[in-house]
C-alpha cells in the first residue's frame, strides 16, 4: 500500500480538517481569548482585562446559583437514571418466569423496550414543551389526575418550590429509557450460565442483580455514568423551554446564564466567555473523576 | 483482573439439594413477577401517556381541553391539524428541517468516513496528532464555542442561511463520526485490501469499490445517531438562524409556535403543532426499532 497514497491522503483529509478547522477549532480558541476580553456584543472594540472576568465571576451570585442547580442534577439525575435504567432492564432481561433458572425476559419485552425507547427519537424541544403542558395548572394532564383524585393541584412551573425539581422529573424521564437499552444489551453477553449456577445455588434476585449483573456490567454503567454528568452539566433546552430559569432563578442552569448573558438583553460576550471557560472546566473534571471513581477491574467471562 | 469460570453442571450431576431450591425459586419468581410487571406497566403509561395525550388533545376543542384534560374530543377536528400546517408554518418548517438534515447528514457522512479511513489504514507522519486533534472536539461543550461561532459563520456570509447550518452541523458531528468510524474501519480484514490492491485496483477505488460496502453496519448506526442529532438540533439554529422565519427549522418554528399559541389559548393548535412533528419520526422509529435501538447504543458506546 505504498504508490500513490498520498493523492488519496490528501483528498480524504483536507476537506474535513478544513471543516473542522473553520467550524469547531477556531471559534473554541477564540473563545478563551475572548473570555479575557470586555467585549459587548457588536461593539468594535474591546479592550483586554486579563482575569477580570473570572474574577467577577467568583462573586456572581445568579452564575453560582446556576451552578449549584446544574450540581444537584449532577448528584440526582445519574443516580435515578441509572437506578431505573438497571432495575427495569433487569426485569425485561431476567424477570420472567420460563426456563428453569429464570433467567429469560417477561413478556412483552419487545414493546416494554419500544415504547421506554420512544423519549429518545423526540427531539428535546417537543419534550420540553409537551411536558410544559403535562404542567399546566389548569388545563395539565397531571392536574387533571390530581383534582380527579381531590388533591391539590400544584402549579408545578410556576413555584419556586416544585419547578426545577419538575424539569429535573423531565430530564430522567426522557433518560431512562435509553440506558434501558443500552443496559439490556449489555446484559445479552453475560453468559446465561453463569445466572443459572447462581440461581441454583439459590441466590436471589437482588444478591444477583448486586454481586452478579452490576460487576459483570460496570463497563457500560461507568460509559452510562459520564455520558449522564455531561448531560445533567447542560439542560439548556429543557430549562429554557419550561420555564426559563424562573420562577425567581429557582430552576437556571449554567447553560442558559451564558446564553443570556450573551444573546439576551445585553450581550456581554467577553463575560459570556468566560462562563464558557467555566462550563468546559466543569465538563472536563466531571468526566475525568468519573472515570477515576468508577474504574475497577474489568471482569472478563473466560 | 478477575476471572470468572463458567460453571459446567450437567442434569445428571446436579444435587438433590438444588431440586428444593428450584421450588422455592419458583415460587419467588411468582412473587417477583407480579411486582415487576407492576413496575414495567407504570413506567411504559409514563412513557407513553404525554405522548398519547397530546395526540388526543390535538384533536379537541380549546374549551374541552381547558375544560376536561382527561376527557376525549366530542369530535375529530381536524381543522386543528390543518390550522397548525398552514397558518403557524410547521409544514414549511417540517420541510426545511429535512432539508438541512439531508445535506448536513451526507456530509458528515462522507467527510466522517474518508477521514476515517485515512486514520484507520494509512501511516504517515502526525498521524496520530491530526487524529487526537480532531478527535478531542467530542470533549468540549458547543457552548464554549457559540460566541465566537455566530461571527465565524457570519463573516463567511452564511449567517441565517441553510448551507451555514449544513457545514456547522456537520462539523461539529465529524469528531464523533471519525472517531467511531476509525475503530471501525481498523476492525475490518487487511487481507481484503491487499488482495484488491495487488489485483490492480487504486487507492480511491479500493476505498469506493471495497472498503466502503464493507463498513455498511458501521456507517449505518453512526448515520442514525447523526440523523437524531442535527433533526433535533436546538440550540446552533437558534444563534446562526435567526430572522428571517421562512428559512427556520422544526425546532424553531415549534418554539414560535408555543409563545405565539400560549398568548392566543390556541391550546388545540400547539398540540397539533407538535404531534405533526412527532408522529412521522415515532412512525419510522417504530418501523426500524431495532436498528434504531442497536445503531444508537452501539453508537454511544465505542
Amino acid at each position: 500500500m505504498r504508490h500513490g497514497k498520498y493523492p488519496l491522503i490528501i483528498t480524504f483529509l483536507v476537506p474535513p480538517l478544513l471543516l473542522y478547522g473553520i467550524f469547531v477549532l477556531s471559534p473554541y480558541l477564540q473563545a478563551f481569548q475572548i473570555s479575557t476580553t470586555n467585549w459587548l456584543g457588536y461593539s468594535a472594540h474591546a479592550d483586554s482585562v486579563g482575569m477580570a472576568n473570572f474574577r467577577t465571576l467568583l462573586h456572581d451570585g445568579q452564575v453560582w446559583n446556576a451552578i449549584k442547580n446544574n450540581a444537584i442534577m449532577l448528584a440526582v439525575v445519574p443516580v435515578l437514571t441509572i437506578v431505573l435504567g438497571l432495575f427495569f432492564a433487569t426485569m425485561l432481561n431476567m424477570g420472567g418466569r420460563k426456563g428453569r433458572a429464570g433467567v429469560t425476559g417477561v413478556r412483552g419485552t419487545s414493546v416494554y423496550r419500544m415504547v421506554y425507547f420512544f423519549p429518545q427519537v423526540l427531539s428535546v424541544v417537543i419534550i420540553a414543551l409537551l411536558w410544559k403542558e403535562v404542567y399546566h395548572p389548569n388545563n395539565g394532564l397531571l392536574n387533571g389526575a390530581l383534582r380527579a383524585l381531590g388533591l391539590p393541584a400544584p402549579t408545578w412551573l410556576g413555584d419556586p418550590r416544585t419547578a426545577f425539581w419538575a424539569v429535573l422529573a423531565v430530564m430522567v424521564w426522557s433518560n431512562v429509557g435509553f440506558y434501558v437499552v443500552l443496559f439490556g444489551a449489555a446484559m445479552s453477553a453475560v453468559p446465561r450460565d453463569i445466572y443459572e449456577a447462581v440461581m441454583l445455588d439459590g441466590a436471589s434476585r437482588w444478591t444477583t442483580l448486586r454481586r452478579i449483573t452490576v460487576p459483570l456490567l460496570w463497563d457500560t454503567v461507568q460509559v452510562a455514568w459520564i455520558y449522564l454528568a455531561i448531560a445533567a452539566l447542560d439542560g439548556f433546552i429543557l430549562v429554557q423551554q419550561m420555564t426559563n430559569g424562573g420562577p425567581n432563578f429557582s430552576s437556571d442552569v449554567i447553560g442558559l446564564r451564558m446564553y443570556e448573558t450573551a444573546f439576551g438583553s445585553e450581550s456581554k460576550f467577553g463575560y459570556a466567555s468566560a462562563i464558557g471557560v467555566v462550563m468546559l472546566f466543569l465538563t472536563l473534571s466531571v468526566a475525568v473523576l468519573a472515570l477515576r471513581t468508577a474504574r475497577r477491574d474489568r471482569i472478563e467471562y473466560s | 483482573m478477575t476471572t470468572l469460570n463458567r460453571p459446567a453442571t450437567t442434569e445428571a450431576e446436579k444435587p438433590v439439594a438444588a431440586r428444593g431450591a428450584d421450588r422455592r425459586l419458583r415460587r419467588d419468581l411468582g412473587v417477583a413477577n407480579l411486582f415487576s410487571h407492576g413496575f414495567l406497566l407504570l413506567w411504559a403509561a409514563l412513557t407513553a401517556l404525554p405522548l398519547l395525550w397530546m395526540f388526543v388533545s390535538s384533536f379537541k376543542s380549546d374549551g374541552e381541553i381547558l375544560s376536561d384534560p382527561w376527557g376525549l374530543p366530542g369530535a375529530l377536528r381536524l381543522e386543528n391539524w390543518s390550522r397548525a400546517w398552514t397558518e403557524a408554518h410547521i409544514g414549511r418548517y417540517f420541510l426545511n428541517s429535512g432539508i438541512v438534515v439531508a445535506g448536513s447528514l451526507t456530509l458528515t457522512m462522507l467527510l466522517g468516513a474518508t477521514a476515517a479511513y485515512v486514520f484507520a489504514r494509512y501511516e504517515f507522519r502526525g498521524r496520530q496528532a491530526v487524529y487526537y486533534l480532531f478527535v478531542g472536539g467530542m470533549m468540549f461543550p458547543v457552548f464554549l464555542a457559540l460566541v465566537p461561532l455566530f461571527f465565524v459563520v457570519r463573516n463567511a456570509g452564511l449567517f441565517g442561511t441553510w448551507t451555514g447550518l449544513i457545514l456547522v452541523y456537520a462539523a461539529y458531528s465529524l469528531p464523533f463520526t471519525v472517531f467511531f468510524l476509525t475503530a471501525f474501519f481498523r476492525t475490518l480484514p487487511t487481507s481484503i485490501a491487499e488482495a484488491a490492491l495487488i489485483d490492480g485496483c487504486g487507492h480511491f477505488g479500493l476505498f469506493f469499490r471495497v472498503m466502503l460496502p464493507m463498513a455498511r453496519p458501521g456507517l449505518i448506526s453512526v448515520a442514525i445517531f447523526n440523523f437524531l442529532s442535527h433533526w433535533n438540533q436546538f440550540i446552533l439554529p437558534q444563534v446562526l438562524m435567526q430572522g428571517d422565519d421562512s428559512k427556520w427549522v422544526l425546532a424553531q418554528g415549534l418554539t414560535a409556535l408555543a409563545v405565539s399559541q400560549g398568548y392566543q389559548g390556541d391550546f388545540s393548535g400547539l398540540f397539533a403543532g407538535l404531534t405533526i412533528a412527532t408522529l412521522p419520526v415515532l412512525a419510522v422509529y417504530v418501523a426500524f426499532q431495532r436498528q434504531i435501538q442497536t445503531g444508537l447504543t452501539a453508537g454511544q458506546l465505542k
